[in-house]
């Protein structure tokens, strides 16, 4: 009699068991059925385009623009952003850098853009940009770097950031990503204090999300990261927004690029 | 039930004989706008020119098993049948049953493949309506579930 | 003009595969806005598609189409070099035409 209970109890494990498999499986391989066909494509083309177009009052391109690798180099310089820059003795991401650019170059400006709620005017055009120049490192491996002592400044602020618990409902970025294995209903939550989920997590963003239909660059992936925490909205190529991704991109040094990526 | 068989073939016919008469392509802009306002599967194929479908062995439908979010879920549609005119991909519940309809030529594979949004869980249908009126589908169940906060 | 679209071409031997991505908000109809009034359907109607300027397919999509809509099909007799049309037309009467060469 008990050796059938026992039996019959394992019977009912395994069954479970591979029930639970298949679901995440299932999910992976709805995703992987969009990889081919990223809308995220429209926007690469569009960025592209805007690149190489005369805009803006001084009616210039931004094939000048310094990303950190030089003067119109974009092959690569996704993998070493957030970086410090010396004509603006910062360290800045992609989107803010591509503003300095587009202020610096083109004669537009900058605190407007960042005014700028995303998916609006010129808004559009950082984040279509942002996701040509990402593209541009696909396949290549996350190597910021941590030789200035501002960018080592802003690894150890975004790590406090990190963990720093606040808000109303006392979240910190730390509550959903600090371990492995987790997830909120059927979206796994990358441990974004090393690989490799720093790597994909953060080299995911740009991204397109299908569930509206929009591209999504870093910054306003983190603005709704703190949506969700119920934190005040962080601005446009602020400090703390790059700390962050200071942090994350240093932890997931190694870890290879895939953005433009697709989201649900 | 045989009332409704009876109009059915009608209906088939009298499809068959506007495409034989030539009068097809007038028809065929009529057609189009009540196929996608149809409501349920048998409707929209009617309106398309087939009759009431048979499940097929010889039609594919391709598409995942849960979609994680119903705004974009990918499905192909082929079949290997002969003198197929259109292909037709309908979306059981959602508020209009047609999703598209490709109409073949001899110069593609019958073979499509484009994303649907799913208004909620349900069995999607591939048709291939040949091209005397006849209505081949194959059927899939797709779940759809909204995810989490994240990704 | 609607933005650009997005076609890549590949042959196989004696085919080619086409995939295609279209800018397009494809509003079903089915929404409401903040004032709870229905916001119009606007979506793509007609899919027309090309080979050296024929005709080789026609499709017709309804507002369930997905938003930025991908579409696959392999045309027949195609090959390196040759040009690939597509055309699409919105119930607005919104149209936008690109081409790609087979690769």
């Amino acid at each position: 009699m008990k050796k059938i209970v026992i039996a019959l109890g394992l019977i009912g494990l395994s069954a479970f068991a591979l029930a639970q498999k298949s679901s995440s499986d299932s999910i992976a391989e709805y995703r992987q059925m969009l990889q081919d066909g990223n809308p995220a494509d429209l926007f690469e083309a569009k960025g592209e385009g805007l690149w190489v177009q005369k805009r803006g009052p001084k009616n210039a391109t931004l094939e000048k623009c310094d990303l950190g690798k030089g003067p119109g180099v974009v092959k690569g310089a996704w993998v070493e952003l957030p970086r410090y820059f010396a004509d603006t003795g910062r360290v800045q991401d992609l989107e803010s850098r591509l503003v300095t650019c587009m202020q610096e170059l083109q004669g537009f400006n900058a605190d407007e853009i960042a005014k700028t709620p995303f998916g609006k005017d010129e808004q559009n055009n950082v984040t279509a940009i942002a996701t040509w120049v990402a593209a541009e490192s696909k396949g290549m491996k996350f190597n910021l770097s941590q030789s200035h002592i501002e960018e080592r400044k802003m690894y150890e602020v975004g790590k406090r950031i990190f963990f720093m618990r606040g808000g109303s409902h006392d979240f910190a970025c730390a509550t959903c990503h600090a371990q492995d294995d987790k997830r909120i209903r059927l979206q796994d939550l990358p441990n974004l204090t090393k690989n490799p989920g720093a790597g994909n997590g953060f080299g995911a963003w740009p991204a397109y999300r299908v569930s509206n239909g929009q591209m999504w660059g870093a910054q306003l992936r983190l603005n709704d990261c703190y949506r969700q925490q119920r934190f005040p909205y962080p601005m446009f190529g602020s400090d703390v927004t790059i700390a962050l991704g200071v942090y994350m991109g240093v932890n997931g040094k190694g870890g290879e690029t895939v953005a433009p990526a697709i989201k649900r | 039930m045989q009332t409704r068989r009876e109009t059915l073939k009608h209906s088939a016919a009298v499809a068959s004989l506007l495409a034989a008469s030539g009068l097809f392509p007038q028809y065929a802009q009529a057609f189009e706008k009540a196929a996608f306002e149809a409501k349920t599967i048998n409707e929209a194929i009617k309106s398309m020119g087939g009759a009431v479908p048979v499940e097929s062995k010889d039609v594919t439908i391709t598409g995942p098993d849960i979609a994680e979010n119903g705004a974009v879920v990918p499905f192909g549609a082929s079949t290997s049948l002969p003198n197929v005119k259109r292909v037709l991909l309908l979306v059981e519940k959602n508020p209009s049953a047609l999703v598209a309809m490709f109409n073949v030529s001899p110069d593609v594979e019958v073979n499509f493949a484009t994303r649907s949004k799913m208004g909620q869980s349900s069995d999607v249908y591939a048709v291939a309506i040949t091209n005397d009126g006849k209505a081949f589908f194959a059927k899939k169940e797709v779940k759809v579930t909204l995810g989490g906060c994240g990704g | 003009m609607a933005d650009p679209m997005r076609i890549r071409a590949q042959a196989a031997g004696d085919k080619a595969t086409v995939r295609v991505l279209m800018s397009h908000e494809m509003e079903s109809g089915q929404r409401k806005d903040g004032t709870g009034k229905i916001i119009p359907a606007w979506h793509i109607q007609d899919v027309t598609a090309t080979l050296n300027g024929k005709t080789v397919l026609t499709a017709e999509w309804g507002p369930a189409v997905s938003k930025n809509p991908f579409l696959q099909f392999t045309i027949k007799g195609a090959k390196a070099g040759d040009k690939v049309g597509i055309i699409w037309k919105d119930n607005k009467g919104d149209t936008r035409t690109d081409e790609a060469t087979v690769s």
